[in-house]
């Protein structure tokens, strides 16, 4: 047996402390991917900091300025450009009370979208909004100790890129790693312009949700920026009137219990035909939840057509690199991003329209 | 040859262990209560070929509660029973990533597992070849096909005729690996007792259980006892013993007087518990132009492995499906470096409806010809190869029932003519059959005691329903109500059933039933004496060799296919069957619509996905290895025609546990083209 430790602290400072004093600890929210790598052998933590009883599960409104949970920590300043209130997640609250929390689904459906689009009801029962975002690749050679993987370790090479490339990525990858972020949440929160509340040592940062998640370059071992011990406590949606026009597409190879081929967060505002406001994110494309911000460039002022949506899908794709391998490779997902971009562009358009 | 008088047969008697089922009392094999069992955990191989040169195990055995470490150098031999699948830790030789190259024994699973992790083998790799490629130079015609048909068959002169034709299609179709995968994995608990030995065996066959292990350990039957009391799937996975179970009698050997469980892991179940070969099916129809077929060409090409051949019955079911007098099926196989494949849901039948089913389509829309019209058209009077008379065939009126049902007539001829909301609509149809099969070689003793009928008789229940509709054959054999019946089964205790595989299982043991209340009722009438006690063994089938006996379905499908994205979702599925008597509707339905959603899933997700550098499946859980969720399940409906069938066995019965998975794969792929105008020749469609 691998034997670890286990502490389950009463606050986050505690947490923190905990974690930062030891080089093999991980934080253990609902457990749903970090359990399964205990089991797999992928994780071989020294200890395990149950967060139970540490990240709050409240969603609360943020007034500008304000702050929700009253831990003070100023991040009104990320969102002084907005007037009516936000909303603050804490990094507990469970998936599947996100997805149905009333004020959630009136502002930001792509979200709430996002979040039934993943996993199952049992899953999303257990698993946490923290968790959520940093749960790890599904590359089946990352869950596979007996085939090699960079990202598991960082002297060992790449079994993906010469693999099974279907559900990796045409965005941003390196010859080192190619693995896609599996989260459907998080490309709604990037769409939506969302920031995490970060707790470390030296104290709390903001950073927003786009920024989190790193592409691999020549070290995929890390997913993220943030650095060992730091907990995400929260994460705060701004308040933002196109959000309420947003909507998540999920491609996948089943109906339902997938990860996605290609995903789309998207939120649209349409005056007189012609494309106003957009924001767009990509998922099952990128080792991180991809912001479109080609597309969104190229379709600022555009017509809001068919055309100018697969115009725009294509500029994002301008600098794609699809794998072609033995194994079936990945090009497919070209054509897809440009038609679940078309298909959610479209469908935005039209509920504007009626 | 007696017909039963059907009084309870033909009615949805309840699940005789629903109760224990739902209540969760019902006990599997790992679930049965041992005392202090010990645990096994085992070391696999990496590679997919190679010979293991070192053994070390000096890490493994220093961790506290490891009981015993068994490796090819000191593991009990084995006879040879000339199944390399069985041979396991008697050689060092490596034939499939995954094999098992050493065990251990420990107090804990957990304990078992962390030393088994460290045991460290060497091994000299050798090449290996796993990926599938029909143009292997190792191709070779297969010797034997599974079911035993002959692996090739041919009349006249099908390639001049397919020159001559008016209408030709030719087209290659292909079908991937796939893995059964039942909900409970393969589990046995074993326990020694001198040269006794006791197992729980997760099996859908316990003689056939017994007799490997006898064979395997040199012992009489007598000391091999088996129960599968409840089996949570099988689906020819489990229908012979396969290593890990060797492993675990093995393992007990060396711990007499305590028992070993173990219970696969579901990667394991995607490498040592077999698999469905993959096929490349090259069809050829020949057809005059209004549509009556000249030539049947289906020459199939399927994966076998290097240690142990299988032989994919492929395109047996085509030599039965069509009327045409120029004719040949073949059988080719290219041997690889994997565990050897077995028996899944259909064998031959799933794969190959898929080549054929589409290639008539195929024809139909060459021809201007409504799909069913050509099936029609081309139904045979008796068998096409062998000439022999059905027994009976109602594919025209399951045809004909499930168009009236499916609302075919209002289908436009054309493909692409429909695009609702976003999403392309089409529909498709494809035959189905499943031949009836009797197998001999199971004994039935009928017991009369405390008023009630015991009836005994080794079959398994894997979930089908066996028991329930046993003791309904049982009452109406015996002219009593159920209740006054007792069924057992399940245990090498009993007198010997056969194997629950080929759509068998009801049609040869309640045969054999039949038999047994015939001679009870001889003996003793109808108002027997406490104790009395009659037994049979399994009837010949008179007519066996003299018709031909199958069941027949019609398959039809709804596709919707997203303009954008090409996701494809099947809203609706329909499938009409004609299986002689439906002896329980209920367990019928249930079969006929796991059959069909799992062709379901077979048309849509099911892939395992070898690596051909590493040897195995990298898709092999059930995160990865996809099979149809709940929301890919739409509207699915089953429905039979009543069929009188006094050929095959005293119930009327034909065997329904596979024809729901035939044709289903090519309804949707043609109903996908009606959709789209494009046709895909590949499963997984998406
Ligand atoms: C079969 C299956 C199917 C799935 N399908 C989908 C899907 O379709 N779409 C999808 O998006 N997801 C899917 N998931 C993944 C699921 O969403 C994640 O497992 C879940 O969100 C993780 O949350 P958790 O709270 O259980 O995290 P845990 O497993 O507890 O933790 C995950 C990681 O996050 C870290 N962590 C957790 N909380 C914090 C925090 N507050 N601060 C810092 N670090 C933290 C942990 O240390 C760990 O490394 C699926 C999972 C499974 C098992
Ligand atoms: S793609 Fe990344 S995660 Fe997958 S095998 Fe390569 S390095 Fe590992």
């Amino acid at each position: 047996m691998r034997p670890f430790t286990y502490a389950r602290p009463d606050d986050a400072e505690a947490a923190v402390a905990t974690v930062g004093a030891d080089p093999g600890a991980v934080f253990l929210a609902g457990g749903t991917n970090l359990l399964d790598h205990l089991k797999l052998g992928v994780a071989t933590p020294s200890s395990v900091v149950d967060l139970g009883r540490v990240t709050s599960t409240a969603i609360t409104e943020l007034d500008d300025g304000g702050d929700g949970d009253g831990d003070g920590d100023g991040d009104g300043a990320a969102r002084s450009s907005t007037t009516r209130s936000g909303l603050r997640i804490g990094a507990g609250a469970l998936n599947s009370d996100v997805a149905a929390h009333p004020l959630v689904r009136r502002r930001y459906p792509a979200l709430a979208q996002a979040l039934l689009a993943g996993a199952s009801g049992q899953l999303r029962n257990m698993a946490t909004t923290g968790g959520n975002l940093l749960q790890r690749t599904r590359c089946v050679y990352f869950a596979d100790t007996t085939t090699p993987c960079t990202k598991r370790d960082l002297t060992q090479p790449c079994s993906a890129r010469e693999g099974w490339t279907r559900y990796h990525a045409i965005l941003g990858a390196s010859e080192h790693c190619l693995a896609t972020h599996p989260s459907d949440m998080a490309v709604a929160l990037v769409a939506l312009d969302a920031t995490v509340q970060v707790l470390g040592a030296d104290g709390t940062r903001t950073l927003p949700v786009a920024e989190l998640h790193r592409l691999p370059g020549d070290d995929p071992t890390h997913d993220t920026v943030l650095r060992h011990g730091e907990l995400i406590t929260a994460v705060d949606l701004p308040a933002s009137p196109i959000a309420a026009r947003s909507a998540y597409r999920k491609v996948r190879d089943r109906a339902s219990y997938a990860f996605a081929l290609v995903s789309v967060a998207a939120a649209l505002g349409v005056r007189e035909g012609t494309v106003a406001d957009v924001r767009i994110a990509l998922g099952g494309v990128a080792p991180k939840p991809w912001r479109a911000t080609r597309a969104e460039d190229a379709l600022r002022g555009a017509p809001a057509t068919d055309e100018s949506y697969r115009a725009a899908a294509r500029a994002e794709l301008a600098d794609a690199d699809p794998v072609e391998s033995p194994l079936g490779g990945n090009r497919f997902k070209l054509d897809l991003v440009v038609g679940a971009l078309t298909d959610t562009l479209r469908r935005l358009t039209e509920e504007q329209h009626s | 040859m007696t017909v039963l008088d059907a009084r309870v047969m033909g009615t949805s008697v309840r699940r005789v262990e629903g109760p224990d089922k739902v209540t969760g009392t019902a006990r599997y094999a790992a679930d049965q209560p041992v005392d202090a069992p010990l645990h096994l955990h085992p070391v696999q191989a990496t590679v997919a070929r190679g010979r293991i040169t070192g053994l070390d195990t000096g890490a493994a055995r220093a961790v506290p509660g490891v009981v015993g470490i068994l490796t090819p150098d000191d593991a009990p031999r084995l006879a040879d029973l000339g199944d390399p699948e069985l041979r396991v830790l008697q050689h060092h030789e490596i034939h499939h990533r995954g094999q098992y190259v050493a065990a251990v024994l420990a107090e804990t699973p957990e304990v078992a597992r962390e030393a088994a992790g460290l045991v460290v083998v060497t091994v000299a790799e050798e090449p290996q070849v796993t990926a599938f490629d029909e143009h292997s130079p190792a191709r070779h015609p297969a010797a034997t096909l599974a079911n035993y048909a002959p692996p090739t068959s041919g009349i006249v002169d099908p390639d001049a005729a397919l020159d001559a034709a008016a209408v030709t299609v030719r087209a290659t179709y292909t079908t991937p690996v796939q893995h059964h995968s039942p909900m409970e994995p393969h589990a046995t608990v074993a326990a020694w007792d001198g040269d006794h030995v006791v197992l729980y065996e997760s099996s859908q066959g316990v003689a056939g259980a017994r007799d490997t292990v006898a064979a395997l350990f040199g012992l009489g039957e007598d000391d091999v006892e088996v129960a599968s009391p409840h089996v949570g799937g099988g689906f020819g996975a489990k229908g012979s013993l396969h290593a890990g179970t060797v492993l675990t009698v093995l393992a007990a050997r060396t711990v007499p007087g305590r028992a070993v469980k173990r219970a696969l892991s579901r990667r394991e179940m995607f490498e040592t518990v077999g698999h469905r070969p993959a096929t490349v099916q090259h069809l050829a129809l020949g057809a005059t132009a209004d549509g009556r077929l000249e030539a049947i060409t289906h020459d199939v090409v399927a994966s076998t492995a290097r240690i142990e051949e299988f032989g994919e019955p492929t395109a047996t079911g085509t030599r039965a499906m069509y009327a045409a007098p120029h004719r040949r099926t073949s059988h080719d196989l290219v041997p690889l470096d994997v565990d050897p494949p077995t028996y899944m849901r259909a064998p031959g039948e799933a794969p190959g409806s898929f080549g054929l089913e589409c290639a008539m389509d195929e024809l139909a829309v060459a021809l201007g010809l409504d799909p069913i019209e050509l099936r029609v058209r081309n139904e045979p009077e008796v068998h096409p190869e062998s000439g022999v008379p059905f027994s009976t065939r109602n594919l025209v009126a399951c045809l004909r029932r499930g168009a009236e049902r499916f609302g075919w007539s209002a289908r436009p001829p054309q493909p692409r003519a429909s695009l609702v909301d976003g999403w392309w609509h089409g529909t498709g149809v494809a035959a189905a059959t499943f031949p009836a099969i009797r197998f001999p070689g199971s004994t039935a003793v009928i017991r009369f005691r405390h008023g009630r009928y015991e009836v005994e008789i080794g079959a398994t229940d894997i979930g089908q329903g066996a028991r329930t509709v046993l003791t309904q054959i049982a009452a109406d054999a015996l002219g009593v109500p159920t209740d006054r019946i007792e069924v057992a089964i399940g245990d090498t205790a009993l007198p010997r059933g056969t194997v629950a595989g080929g759509s068998s299982g009801t049609a040869s043991w309640g045969s054999t039933i039949s038999e047994a209340a015939d001679r009870f009722r001889d003996k003793w009438g109808d108002d027997p004496e406490e104790g009395a006690e009659a037994d049979a063994a399994t009837p010949d089938n008179p007519w066996a060799g003299e018709l031909s006996m199958a069941a027949y379905g019609a398959q039809f499908a709804e596709v919707a296919v997203h303009a954008d994205t090409g996701e494809i979702r099947v809203p609706r599925l329909l499938g009409v069957y004609a299986a002689g008597r439906i002896l329980n509707p209920t367990l019928a339905r249930s079969q006929f619509l796991g059959g069909m959603v799992w062709g379901l899933s077979m048309a849509l997700h099911e892939r395992s996905v070898v690596d051909p550098r590493f040897g195995h499946v990298v898709n092999h859980d059930l995160a990865g290895y996809h099979i149809a969720a709940h929301a890919d399940v739409r509207e699915m409906t089953a429905e039979w025609i009543d069929e009188d069938d006094p050929y095959v066995n005293p119930m009327g019965s034909k065997g329904i546990g596979e024809i729901g998975i035939v044709g289903t794969a090519a309804a949707i792929a043609n109903a996908a083209y009606h959709a789209t105008g494009v046709r895909r020749r590949e499963l997984p469609l998406m």
